[in-house]
């Protein structure tokens, strides 16, 4: 679904992010996670655009992201940051429809739609209607969701999307995303810095540090095969946190 | 990135031809049905002798119009050459000193000769000479001993208070300096008609006269001796356009009729009648026509009513800002998008418009002149350069303050550069160009009080002629009207602010 060929990333010729290979199967869950700093958030942003390679190519559905195609593979990519991006001047039902509204769609249509997702992410109706600074921050993040998932994209781009919730809504949304991603059967990449959190929605989890991969496989291989002292520390350190 | 840009430049064009459009109308529709137009300067026997010319052409049945209490010397006379005046009436040693900067020139026929290089005819002098001089209070000077200009060289402690124009005039303050060599370091320029009471309340103790001035009598005040005989002459003579000829015929004959007619003690009488008397300068006017020079007698123009006065006043004022800050704002937010798009050019866009807004109003509108005459197109424009500032650096400012995460967000949607502009962008920097909007508002009410320099009238209008007359009263007329049309506006922009900045960002103040 989504390839990146030795895709790499520099700032004033400072590397960010090394020459690497990714190939992302139809379907699958890629957690990419790493301290602060390890270059997660922009090997994510590199897959829909936000940032342009130093080198390399991203490649999605057999074509490459360039300039002029950008655009219409964003539609096709949803993208999900930290406390939703929302956009504060609009309601929740008009940050949710918003480009299917720009690109002419049926209103038919999109009011069904946002039934439909509302009732997905399990936002009361009468939410729609709020703005922004009037929801729960769950509540913004599963109108975040609903936004990134409008046009029913193939691909779903999550940044620490439950990284600035409280622990018990945390759970539930976490549990929700899960069963969301298993029915729609969707391309999904979610960057974290929580190990468990990986495990928990991860099919393949990328560890990363100074913008290389440390290691790449399942949770329990992380656990059980530490690639090297850095794996083992960072996958120590997390136990540890949790008890 | 491509489309943006051209987007917002399409956007700049369109805007700038429209603003540039709707001047030309205006111009246009100004410059329609031309009466004879009569220019004046901001003094009071500059606005009477004005008033005498209007009423003497307007007596031979021409439609005529007197812009009176223009700024200074340089916009009379560059409205003249401009053809936006047709007559004015002015002084040989202005004329020789000032303008044409001619010393070889000694006469008048000279003088005349001069003229009519620029397109510019003389008629024969009224009959008075209102020279400048030195004048002190009697009983001071009488106490020093001075009765000389020479005397006061003895007088270093003494304080000097001159017209802005005898400050910097080479026929005023530095040439007598430099005849007399008066050593006097503590001269200040104030306007003339506060100099007689900075002498009054001994603020100041020698200041510039004009030998015709009501208030030498009126304040007791002593004229120094010339001794060296360094102020020349200044014979009161009428200015007009050669080519006036084409559309008044008989000029010549009219304006001769006015010849020798005013002699010094006349002219100082008439300026009494306006300044201590406080009678209007058309009813003088009309009271000098029918008192010989003409056969049939005229009548003084009818003065408004205090409540008529403002209601024009306030027309004329809403119509410069309204005109100027609808224009700024199409200009303006385009520019602020583009500066805030490409930073580089931004940065020169910024420069620019911050360099504009620190060019002084007067200096401004003497460069305007030229190009757009005098009236309300000129004062249009220059108020409109100076609310750009505001608008421009706010618009820029408030794009820049969107926050990555949002500005991120609507790049990874995937809508259009123009869709991200109008949906996203500018309702969120909203606050902030209302904020630019405002200031700007604010800013022209106050300045295009100074539009009344050019003729374009206003709530500056009687703050100019209040100063001139020392009447507070008429000052006040100008000056409350203007700050509560500023209060007004303020108002309007809170109302504005609640109906155009979207609720869901109000929501963040109200909490």
């Amino acid at each position: 679904m989504l390839s990146l060929r030795q895709v790499a990333k520099s700032y004033d010729g400072i590397p960010a992010l090394a020459p690497l290979d990714l190939e992302l199967e139809r379907g699958s869950t890629t957690v990419l996670i790493g301290p602060s700093g390890c270059g997660k958030s922009t090997l994510l942003r590199l897959m829909n655009g936000l940032i342009a390679p130093s080198g390399g190519s991203v490649v999605f559905d057999g074509q490459p992201l360039t300039p002029a195609l950008v655009r219409a593979m964003r539609h096709r990519m949803g993208y999900v940051i930290q406390s939703g991006g929302l956009f504060p001047h609009l309601s929740a039902r008009d940050n949710v429809t918003l480009l299917a509204r720009h690109l002419g769609r049926d209103t038919g249509w999109i009011a069904g739609r946002v039934d439909e997702l509302a009732a997905l992410v399990q936002l009361p109706s009468d939410r729609l209607d709020r703005f922004p600074l009037e929801l729960s921050g769950g509540q913004q993040q599963r109108v975040g969701l609903m936004r990134a998932l409008m046009l029913d994209p193939d691909v779903l781009l999550l940044d620490e999307p439950l990284g600035a919730l409280d622990p018990m809504i945390r759970a539930d949304l976490q549990n929700d995303l899960r069963a969301i991603f298993s029915s729609l059967h969707k391309t999904v990449v979610l960057v974290t810095h929580d190990l468990y959190e990986a495990g928990f929605f991860g099919d393949t989890i990328l560890l990363m540090k100074n913008g290389r991969i440390e290691q790449r496989g399942t949770f329990q291989e992380l656990l059980d095969t530490p690639a090297n002292d850095f794996v083992r520390a960072f996958v120590n350190a997390q136990r540890q946190v949790v008890g | 990135m491509n489309t943006i840009t051209a987007w917002c430049r399409e956007t700049l064009r369109r805007s700038v031809s429209t603003g540039v459009a709707m001047l030309l109308v205006l111009t246009a529709w100004e410059a329609t049905a031309q009466p004879i137009r009569v220019g004046s300067k901001a003094f009071t026997e500059g606005v009477i002798l004005g008033e005498v010319v209007t009423g003497l052409i307007a007596s031979a049945g021409y439609t005529t119009q007197h812009r009176a209490s223009l700024g200074g010397t340089t916009f009379a006379w560059n409205a003249l050459l401009a053809g936006e005046l047709d007559a004015y009436p002015d002084y040989s040693g202005t004329l020789i000193q000032e303008i044409l900067d001619a010393d070889s020139i000694s006469t008048l026929a000279e003088l005349e000769q001069v003229l009519t290089t620029h397109g510019v005819r003389m008629a024969p002098p009224l009959g008075f000479n209102n020279t400048y001089a030195i004048g002190m209070r009697a009983d001071r000077a009488e106490a020093l001993g001075i009765r000389t200009v020479s005397d006061l060289r003895q007088h270093t402690e003494l304080v000097g208070g001159f017209s802005t124009e005898f400050m910097n005039r080479s026929d005023g303050w530095p040439g007598l300096r430099d005849a007399y060599n008066l050593p006097h370091r503590n001269v200040r320029g104030l306007d003339h008609d506060l100099a007689y009471r900075g002498l009054e309340s001994g603020h100041i103790d020698f200041t510039d006269l004009y030998s015709t001035d009501a208030e030498v009598a009126y304040y007791g005040l002593h004229t120094l001796i010339d001794d060296a005989g360094f102020f020349p002459e200044y014979q009161a003579v009428i200015l007009y356009r050669a080519d006036l000829v084409d559309r008044v015929p008989e000029i010549d004959a009219l304006l001769g009729r006015l010849a020798g007619q005013i002699d010094e003690a006349a002219m100082t009488r008439m300026n009494a009648r306006a300044k201590i008397d406080r009678e209007s300068e058309g009813q003088i006017a009309a009271d000098f026509l029918n008192g010989g020079i003409l056969d049939e007698p005229v009548a003084a123009v009818a003065v408004e009513s205090r409540t008529q006065r403002i209601l024009r006043y306030t027309r004329e004022h809403l119509r410069l800002v309204l005109i100027s800050l609808t224009a700024a704002i199409l200009a303006a937010i385009p520019l602020g998008i583009l500066s805030a798009r490409r930073p580089n050019l931004g940065a020169v866009i910024l420069g620019v418009v911050g360099v504009i807004y620190t060019i002084p109003s007067l200096a401004l509108l003497v460069f305007m002149i030229p190009i757009l005459g005098i009236g309300g197109p000129p004062a249009m424009v220059a108020l409109f350069l100076y609310s750009l500032l505001p608008i421009v650096r706010n618009t820029h400012a408030g794009l820049l303050d969107i926050p990555l995460p949002l500005r991120e967000s609507a790049e990874a949607l995937g809508l259009s550069p123009a869709a991200t502009l109008w949906q996203v962008e500018l309702p969120l920097a909203s606050r902030a160009i209302l904020t630019g909007v405002k200031t700007s508002a604010i800013i022209t009410i106050g300045t295009a009080t100074l539009g009344a320099l050019i003729g374009a009238g206003g709530y500056g209008q009687p703050i100019l002629t209040g100063i001139r007359l020392d009447d507070v009263g008429l000052i006040l007329e100008g000056a409350i009207p203007a700050a509560v049309l500023a209060l007004v506006a303020q108002m309007l922009f809170a109302v504005a602010e609640r109906v155009m900045v979207p609720r869901g960002l109000q929501l963040q103040r109200d909490r």
